[in-house]
């Protein structure tokens, strides 16, 4: 009894997938056409609509991009001390996001005729759509001088100023194994399994050189950068982040969100920083506390989710109607000397802790161009004095230098970071 | 290289479960006609003919030699089809098989030890498999004969094991635990190829069935290390360890092992670790895991090293990429020895388990990818 060779059913059926399951892989592993950058606006593909986020472009897409239903937020320890398998490690994660945020699978695919490896892509967003993927990634402070104080990657020179180790807000309570990390990836998706998807193909390629420190799932964006949506709801039931950066104001993204050339490093040029902050909320007691006091807490109504004062969303807040401790004036760019920062941040729920208590809040993620007039004033402020730190702790924290977008296919994530001379003088960083 | 035994060990041991593969019943009218004729002596084993048509297949054996011997018939790779142990001098035995189509050697083992006499023959008939790799026949006739050391050398560390139960000694029993199941571990996917054994030598209380009576190392591990107390039935299970893993080691060179098994199974080994081994549940009570994750690795180790010759030409990346990996790991848990084994794993902090983790990770990777390696091309 002999099939034709390669294409047999029956070798096919001893991976134990239905017809219709190969037909998808062949699909997809076939090349599925799925829009390419040429033509794409700015913003890449409308909500819902299941597109390709173009991967390629001045900045890096996750930032500006208008934010997806969806997060898988991933830190990672690099693991390897040799500068060239981390480079090599960034090159074929930079090929595997371009193919993953256009719909396709990594290397050869999802299903191959080789039965006796294990397939290249982990198949389960076979069939599924690009889902406005972005793939963002990030370096932190240990990447250039790890904890003990060592220069791994021959970089510590070029750890930019920004960059600084974040202070201790009064309130904090962070736990290591939920902070820090030498690079992250954030992955944002309209559907959670190609978020998942996609940190699961990653964290797989870099094993033997990275390994997950720590991730994070989000759900329900709980800011906009599309003014003229309507701003979504926090766990607590408030909106928040009404006043945010519109991912199409340039003007405000160039002054707040985008490192200049002039701030430099130069490596950094059309970067940004971007500060992780896992947020817990006590979900239990705020559900017992008055209307009244709640939106005392926040400056507004519950409802509409006007300030305090006003009659809708968007009107501009009158910060002298709100308490002094309400959570809206402190956080309002004219009680922070004009300070704004573009938030993508995310609701989690992970499931209950062990008192039975709901383990969720906000992962809250914020970019901008400096964090010493950005993120860190402004916590300062809200730690001391928010009357919402009754009801949320801190319980994880990081910051990355979030390198510029990869310009085309040669090109890939850090190399202008990386290139130049290693420290033994031989030549590296060429494509 | 199988100790001999003695015949008292090999007559009958506690065989009532196993199905052999040469058990077939003698057909009354078959009075040798059609059956291979085997004349072993102390220096030769003659065989009446080379070639003979697939499916039952009848030996007719007799030592015209002065010592007791054995008649194997070997599969490529030592792969036992069928044996006879104790054919004395001047006695007749015959032996049935099935046999599929393929080459073979018959093997008369004059003083029941060693390689044995060998003559190649072939059972002729449809579907014979294509002839494979001498390289990779080499790697599996090695590997079997390193299963069966394991499993021989296991024996009397279990004996050491049971005694002290016996004795109801339990600190000298502590002592024994571990170093009596390291060959087990190194050859565990074989091991567990015997679906009867490993339930009653190596079942977790948390793999129990229900009504399943809980035997094995675990169940003794819990006596010395929990409840602190060897009691008579302790006594009784040590002694159905000892005769269970004489089983096993009567039945190890039947085991089917071809290449991609071997490979398969150095991934199944490190499978083992990260889901057994650096969770601690393996050795929930002793805290002995991480001897179990060495004895995991060198079964790998040992795996990869055998098909090494033919994963370097195949596919010589990986080769290099596996000797690092496992390099990487060895480094690390020889950070974790203490005496003549290992620190106990409930004193190894989360974050340095995760650092276990993230090694076996960086080596399991490229092992995935082992078994590819060794069919291609």
């Amino acid at each position: 009894m002999t099939d034709d060779a390669g294409t047999s059913p029956s070798r096919r059926a001893l991976l134990g997938w239905g017809g219709a399951g190969l037909a998808l892989g062949a699909a997809a592993a076939g090349g599925a056409a799925a829009a390419l950058s040429g033509g794409a606006d700015e913003t890449g593909a409308a909500a819902g609509s299941g597109g390709a986020v173009p991967f390629y472009g001045a900045h890096q897409a996750g930032i500006a991009t208008p934010v997806q239903d969806r997060l898988h937020f991933a830190a990672f320890d690099v693991t390897t001390d040799d500068r060239a398998e981390l480079i090599a490690l960034l090159k074929e994660w930079t090929k595997a996001a371009a193919r993953m945020t256009q719909g396709h699978p990594v290397g050869g695919g999802a299903v191959s005729d080789l039965v006796e490896a294990p397939p290249d892509d982990t198949g389960e967003a076979l069939g599924l759509k690009a889902s406005r993927l972005t793939l963002t990634i990030g370096f932190g402070p240990t990447l250039f001088r790890d904890k003990k104080g060592k220069d791994r990657f021959g970089i510590a020179d070029r750890r930019p100023e920004a960059l600084i180790d974040l202070p201790a807000f009064p309130g904090d309570n962070l736990e290591a194994a939920r902070s820090d990390g030498d690079l992250c990836v954030q992955a944002c998706a309209d559907d959670p399994q190609v978020a998942v998807h996609a940190i699961r193909n990653l964290a797989r390629i870099g094993m033997g050189r990275v390994a997950i420190r720590w991730s994070q799932l989000g759900f329900g964006k709980t800011s906009s950068t599309t003014p003229d949506a309507q701003t979504p709801r926090n766990m607590l039931g408030f909106k928040d982040g009404t006043r945010n950066i519109a991912g199409t104001d340039t003007a405000a993204l160039d002054k707040h969100v985008w490192v200049s050339e002039k701030a430099g490093p130069a490596w950094l040029a059309g970067g940004s920083y971007l500060v992780a902050r896992r947020i817990r909320m006590h979900i239990e007691t705020w559900d017992r506390t008055s209307l009244k006091e709640q939106e005392d807490v926040f400056g507004r109504d519950k409802g509409e989710g006007a300030p305090q004062g006003k009659q809708h969303e968007h009107d501009e807040p009158d910060l002298r109607a709100m308490l002094p401790t309400a959570h809206v004036r402190l956080a309002h760019p004219d009680s922070n000397g004009g300070a704004r920062i573009l938030r993508r941040g995310y609701s989690f729920t992970d499931g209950t802790d062990g008192l039975g208590r709901l383990d969720a809040g906000l992962f809250f993620l914020a970019y901008q161009h400096d964090v010493r007039d950005g993120f860190v004033p402004v916590q300062r402020r809200l730690a001391r004095s928010d009357a919402l730190n009754e009801y949320i702790q801190h319980v994880g924290s990081a910051l990355f230098a979030i390198p510029p977008g990869v310009r085309d296919a040669d090109d890939w994530w850090g190399r202008a970071l990386f290139s130049g001379r290693a420290p033994d003088g031989a030549p590296d960083g060429a494509p | 290289m199988r100790a001999a035994r003695t015949s008292v060990v090999a007559a009958v041991s506690a065989l009532t479960t196993i199905t052999v593969v040469a058990g077939c019943a003698q057909k009354s009218d078959a009075k040798g006609a059609g059956a291979v004729q085997v004349t072993a002596s102390d220096s030769a084993c003659e065989v009446s003919k080379t070639s003979f048509p697939a499916g039952h297949v009848k030996l007719a054996v007799e030592n015209k030699g002065s010592k007791v011997t054995e008649v194997y018939v070997y599969a490529p790779g030592d792969r036992i089809v069928t044996e006879r142990e104790n054919i004395g001098p001047g006695t007749r035995a015959s032996i049935n098989a099935e046999i599929k189509a393929g080459s073979y050697e018959i093997a008369c083992k004059p003083g029941m030890k060693g390689h044995g006499i060998r003559q190649k023959v072939s059972a002729t008939g449809k579907g014979k498999l294509p002839p494979r790799d001498p390289k990779l026949d080499k790697a599996v006739a090695a590997y079997r004969t390193y299963v069966q050391k394991q499993a021989d050398e296991t024996l009397p560390k279990v004996r050491t094991f049971a005694d002290a139960i016996k004795k109801d000694d339990i600190e000298a029993a502590k002592k024994a635990y571990a170093p009596s199941r390291v060959g087990w571990e190194r050859t565990e996917p074989v091991a567990e190829s015997f679906g009867d054994i490993d339930p009653k030598v190596d079942v977790r209380a948390d793999g129990l069935e229900q009504g399943q009576k809980w035997t094995g190392w675990h169940r003794l591990e819990k006596s010395l290390w929990q409840t602190k107390k060897i009691t008579a039935a302790d006594h009784a299970l040590a002694d159905q360890l000892v005769e269970d893993l004489k089983d096993w080691q009567k039945r190890v060179g039947t085991a089917d092992i071809t290449p991609t098994g071997m490979a398969n199974g150095a991934k199944e080994l490190l499978d083992e670790v990260q889901t057994g081994k650096v969770t601690g549940e393996e050795e929930r009570y002793s805290h002995t895991d991480l001897v179990d994750f060495e004895g995991n690795v060198e079964g790998a180790k040992t795996s990869y090293t055998l098909l090494k010759p033919v994963v370097s030409a195949n596919d010589p990346a990986l080769a290099k990429e596996l000797d690092k990996q496992f390099a990487a790991v060895g480094k690390l848990l020889d950070g974790y020895r203490q005496g003549d084994g290992f620190v106990s794993y409930d004193t190894v902090s989360t974050s340095r388990r995760k650092e276990l983790s993230d090694a076996v990770n960086a080596l399991a990777e490229p092992l995935s990818r082992l078994a590819a390696a060794v069919v291609s091309k």
